[in-house]
């Protein structure tokens, strides 16, 4: 097991956002959270992340009660964020926005150790803007230099939050298979989505929540039959 | 009047703006990262002038012990300003602003009543080593020695923090802690040590500008309040948080006084505000610095 979550309940100050939040990803596994704008996708990723830490509950990450931790302990046990809005440092050329963002994974992990070198032989589009600054790239380089200073830092799941969004549909196709790519090379994601044909065609298994809830889960050829689904989804 | 007048007050100019640089420098850079006004900044600058006297004093009084005391007293300051981050400052990251402000406003009071108990009311004097105490030639004006010094001293200072926080890895750590702490914590950095080097730093820097300038003038109660002001205006005017701003702004105020002195004899106090009052009015955020979104 890579990442199982417990009853968690997050709260933004008095508002209760995540009610009793219970889900899993397994080892080199796909996982996708679907809802609708304001569901709380993101909360529930920055609540793993330790940036909004859960009021309740448990997260247990490879073994380990992490829930409560710092976000930069959980960086160093192996979990790479991607925020929805990518956060990469202006001022910083891609190069430089890699190079402090590397470190040696865990021991123990299954993965490889990724280099600059490598991450940019995985990302060939990164490497005619290594001397690029953060603030000259398209909404799409940014994803993808999101996404590689996640990998970089020898991450063993992905906490990805809308990677989709505001992309044309050729960058997605690109995405989805560089995503694939990384399950492959033994990485486990949990990946949070509106985009629901996007995180279908990659996911194994999906949630769907609303307003704070889990409604339901399940293998995703199974929830995409279904009709109770796509009423939630708005599809 | 002639070029070598001209020469004289330009050197007069740069030498006030770089001493006014090394205090505003550590204060711009502490407010970039940890985003906080460390109103003790002046405080410690003091505290390392008297420092520079008592280590002197304890070497035999000699002018070249100066050395020691310009070695001796930032580092000193700088363990005081790691300790003053780490058990007064760490804490009140959460809490309001106001808190921040309180800590550092209550440090002012007392760093500055420590300083009074120890040394006494009385100036303390202190020495330039002989090889610094002469004058030079230049172009037929003839140029203090530590004058040119302090020049150089403040342009290598800026070199340094500029090459340190662009070409070094640990500066683009600092740089992007600076712009998303929480992201770059995310990345697996913890900003807990950055905070504390930076404050230390910040602390270090004013100390220098405090032994480097006490044989300049005597080291005594007030100094702290009078160099603060200047510097938080250099701050305000180059933008908050701006290192080369605060460069730039220093040299124009520094320029700015000796050649206002020369027209209008009155006009040197308030050329500083009356520069700031009109670079908030045409950029808020100053000249170098970024709107706050």
């Amino acid at each position: 097991m890579m990442l199982k979550a417990n009853k968690l309940n997050t709260y933004y100050g008095l508002s209760h956002i995540l009610f009793d939040l219970s889900f899993e990803v397994n080892e080199k596994e796909i996982v996708c959270v679907l809802g609708r704008n304001g569901v709380g996708k993101t909360t529930l990723l920055r609540t793993i992340m330790g940036l909004t830490p859960p009021h309740t509950g448990s997260i247990n990450f490879k073994g380990e009660e992490v829930a409560g931790k710092r976000p930069y302990q959980l960086a160093r046990r192996g979990i790479g964020y991607v925020p929805a809005d990518r956060r990469i440092f202006p001022d910083l050329t891609v190069r430089q926005n890699l190079e402090i963002a590397q470190k040696p994974g865990t021991s123990g992990s299954n993965s490889e150790q990724w280099t600059i070198r490598e991450v940019f032989e995985f990302f060939p589009m990164l490497v005619k803007l290594e001397n690029r600054f953060g603030n000259q790239l398209s909404g799409g380089e940014q994803q993808i230099l999101s996404i590689a200073r996640a990998i970089v830092g020898n991450s063993d799941l992905l906490l990805l939050d809308e990677p989709s969004e505001g992309l044309s549909p050729l960058i997605v196709g690109d995405l989805r298979e560089r995503l694939l790519a990384l399950k492959n090379k033994g990485l486990s994601i949990l990946i949070c989505e509106q985009n629901t044909t996007f995180a279908f065609k990659l996911s194994s298994r999906g949630y769907i929540i609303d307003k704070g809830r889990i409604l339901y889960q399940g293998m995703v050829d199974e929830l995409n039959s279904d009709e109770k689904v796509k009423d939630c989804l708005a599809i | 009047m002639e070029f070598s007048d001209i020469l004289d007050i330009i050197v007069g100019g740069l030498t006030s703006g770089m001493l006014l640089f090394m205090v505003a420098a550590g204060l711009t850079l502490v407010f970039g990262v940890l985003r906080i006004i460390n109103f003790s900044h002046g405080a410690i600058y003091m505290l390392a002038a008297y420092i520079s006297y008592s280590v002197m004093a304890l070497f035999g009084n000699a002018p070249n012990t100066y050395w020691m005391a310009l070695l001796i007293a930032p580092i000193a300051v700088a363990v005081l300003g790691a300790l003053i981050e780490v058990f007064l400052l760490r804490p009140m990251y959460n809490r309001e602003h106001l808190m921040q402000l309180l800590v550092t406003y209550a440090l002012v009071l007392v760093i500055v009543d420590a300083t009074k108990f120890l040394w006494g009311p009385d100036p303390k004097m202190v020495l330039l080593p002989d090889i610094l105490s002469g004058r030079i030639a230049i172009l037929g004006a003839t140029f203090s020695v530590y004058s040119l010094v302090l020049i150089l001293i403040g342009f290598l200072t800026m070199a340094g923090l500029w090459l340190f926080l662009n070409k070094t890895k640990l500066g683009h750590i600092i740089r992007a802690g600076a712009f998303d702490p929480e992201m770059t914590e995310a990345l697996g950095i913890n900003l807990k040590f950055i905070y504390t080097f930076i404050f230390s730093l910040g602390a270090w820097m004013a100390g220098l500008a405090g032994v480097l300038i006490a044989p300049l003038t005597t080291v005594s109660q007030g100094m702290d309040s009078s160099v603060l002001l200047d510097a938080f205006a250099v701050v305000v005017i180059g933008g908050m948080g701006s290192i080369g701003g605060a460069f730039l702004a220093s040299i124009l105020v520094g320029l700015g006084n000796s050649f206002g002195l020369l027209w209008i004899a009155g006009i040197a106090i308030a050329f500083t505000f009356i520069v700031m009052a009109v670079v908030l009015v045409v950029r808020p955020w100053g000249l170098f610095g970024r709107p706050i979104k």
